[in-house]
């Protein structure tokens, strides 16, 4: 019994790595996927010059 | 408008200032024990002898440096990719206080001779239920902050960082599992009996290079390395399948640790199996990064702190080549128990996970006081090759030792006698390579008094600064 559940285990995982590999390679999720990689250039994290800054 | 909510990075700074302080001070008493290995005399008294100070230096260099960088790190990098201030400050600040009390308690309770004897969790009872307690409250910080985001995606490098931070709650509080029997001596026994009690230890030991070491610092990799090279990441397909495949592999590559030892010999070769498939997804990581400047590479030649970034993804593909390697028996009947194990370690501690460490933090330094760069940028470039000269020494001076001696304690006569029959002939022979090693470690040590150098005449007499909080740029969050 142990052991179908380790079998049962391992192929589960396998399964779900081939899932997660197939999804990221699908057409769905490009568009979502350019979107996030896109997240931290979007966003300017550099300091304005202190002139400019409102204290 | 007048008074715009702003980020909060004050927890940011002072985790980022105390990353080279402690930087300073963990490469330091490496400096020492390196040192201590060719001159025995430097054993001076009980506190200061070699078998203290060599955990010192890991758990200062791997919890103090390593920890500081990743707790700023990954708290600046959540808030910017969520667009929302860090959920409960107060929380935040409590773990920065907290965590240098366990770094302090770490510093007094290690030399004084107080340990558990296992590799990297050597730290006893009372300062192992603090580390539970501060990793619960970060995760508190961090998961909170990504529940309130203000936009629909989930960064790859907060997967990263989610990661590690599960991970290591789960390694830590599984492998101090100890049965505390003094309150004066703080001494405590683990749960585990034989041999099973190595294998959690190394279960643990290599899971805190996999995902203390490699997913945390991945997950700087991420943020840092598109924005300072101002590209978005190579694939963000990739990324995710590097993800996954180094959740789903890491795990099991702990038993290379303890090949030809009690351990049975099928979990010894399963070890061996994992660590070899590991190599995938860690190349995965490194063309992902690197491949993140193809089309400004030019970028290289002006910026030292993508140098900084594109070196450590660098040693982070040698390093992670070397260690499947290693992990393959017959290669690790050689290289078992020799100073090539040490090289190994730093190539990567060193040369991937301290270069990127630096490298965000030059990005991150002057932006937490208001300003576009670092003091001067000629430092930082200096910094850049003496820390590299400093690995390529070290490095490849531990290549020859270990090699060497692992060579001559296997050596034996026609008739089966040891060719070098007393230990004391192999440790003579590596004098040369010992104080090559000093050399680069010192090296590296310098390169970091030259950073705190450039810190400080970036931020003292500034005023701390926080950003305000951009709305997303996509509107449709």
């Amino acid at each position: 019994m142990k052991d179908v559940l380790r079998i049962a285990v391992m192929i589960v995982s396998l399964l779900c790595f081939l899932g997660f590999c197939y999804w990221a390679y699908s057409r769905r999720s490009k568009a979502g996927f350019d979107e996030a990689a896109q997240l931290p250039l979007a966003d300017d994290d550099l300091p304005a010059s202190p002139a400019d800054r409102k204290e | 408008m007048q008074s715009q909510a702003t980020y909060n990075y004050k927890v940011v700074r002072q985790f980022a200032i105390m990353t080279v302080v402690w930087g300073i001070v963990g490469m330091l008493v490496g400096v020492i024990v390196a040192a201590q290995l060719i001159w025995p005399e430097l054993n001076l008294h009980e506190i200061l002898q070699y078998g203290r100070l060599r955990p010192l230096h890991t758990n200062a260099v791997i919890f103090a440096f390593g920890g500081c960088a990743l707790f700023a790190t990954s708290l600046y990098s959540v808030q910017r990719t969520c667009h929302t201030k860090l959920f409960a400050p107060g929380l935040a600040t409590f773990v920065f206080w907290g965590w240098q009390l366990v770094i302090l308690c770490a510093a007094l309770s290690l030399p004084l001779g107080f340990t558990t004897g296992k590799e990297y969790a050597e730290l006893e009872w009372p300062i192992d239920i603090m580390i539970a307690v501060l990793w619960v409250s970060y995760a508190i910080v961090f998961f909170g902050t990504i529940a309130t985001r203000k936009v629909s995606h989930i960064y790859v490098s907060n997967w990263f960082f989610a990661a590690f931070i599960i991970a290591i709650a789960l390694l830590h509080i599984t492998n101090s599992a100890e049965i505390p029997v003094s309150f004066t001596t703080l001494k405590s026994y683990s749960v585990y009996p034989g041999v099973q009690d190595a294998m959690v230890q190394w279960w643990y030991g290599h899971n805190a290079v996999g995902f203390f070491l490699t997913a945390g610092f991945l997950g700087m990799m991420y943020y840092f390395v598109p924005k300072q090279a101002d590209r978005p990441i190579y694939s963000y397909r990739l990324s995710v399948v590097h993800f996954w495949a180094l959740i789903f592999t890491y795990m099991w590559a702990g038993p290379h640790h303890l090949h030809y030892t009690a351990l049975p010999d099928w979990a010894q070769s399963l070890g061996m199996l994992f660590s070899l498939i590991l190599l995938a997804p860690s190349w995965g990581g490194m063309i992902n990064g690197i491949m993140t400047l193809s089309g400004a590479w030019h970028k290289l030649r002006t910026d030292p702190i993508l140098k900084f970034l594109v070196t450590s993804l660098s040693f982070y593909g040698m390093s992670t080549f070397e260690g499947p390697m290693m992990s393959v028996k017959s290669v690790n009947a050689l290289s078992h128990y020799t100073d090539w194990t040490v090289g190994h370690v730093h190539s990567g501690a060193l040369g991937w996970v301290a270069m990127v460490s630096i490298g965000a933090l030059y990005y991150l330094l002057p932006r937490l006081y208001g300003k576009t760069e670092m003091y001067s940028t000629k430092l930082i470039n200096t910094h850049f090759w003496v820390a590299t000269i400093g690995i390529v020494l070290y490095v490849a001076s531990m290549w020859i030792a270990g090699v060497m001696e692992g060579l001559m304690w296997r050596s034996t006569n026609p008739d089966g006698t040891l060719v070098y029959g007393f230990f004391v002939e192999s440790v003579k022979v590596k004098f040369p390579f010992l104080m090559i090693r000093l050399v680069g470690g010192t090296l590296f040590l310098v390169g970091m008094l030259i950073m705190f150098y450039n810190m400080l005449k970036t931020i003292v007499g500034e005023k701390a600064y926080d950003a305000p909080i951009v709305a997303p740029a996509a509107a449709h969050a």
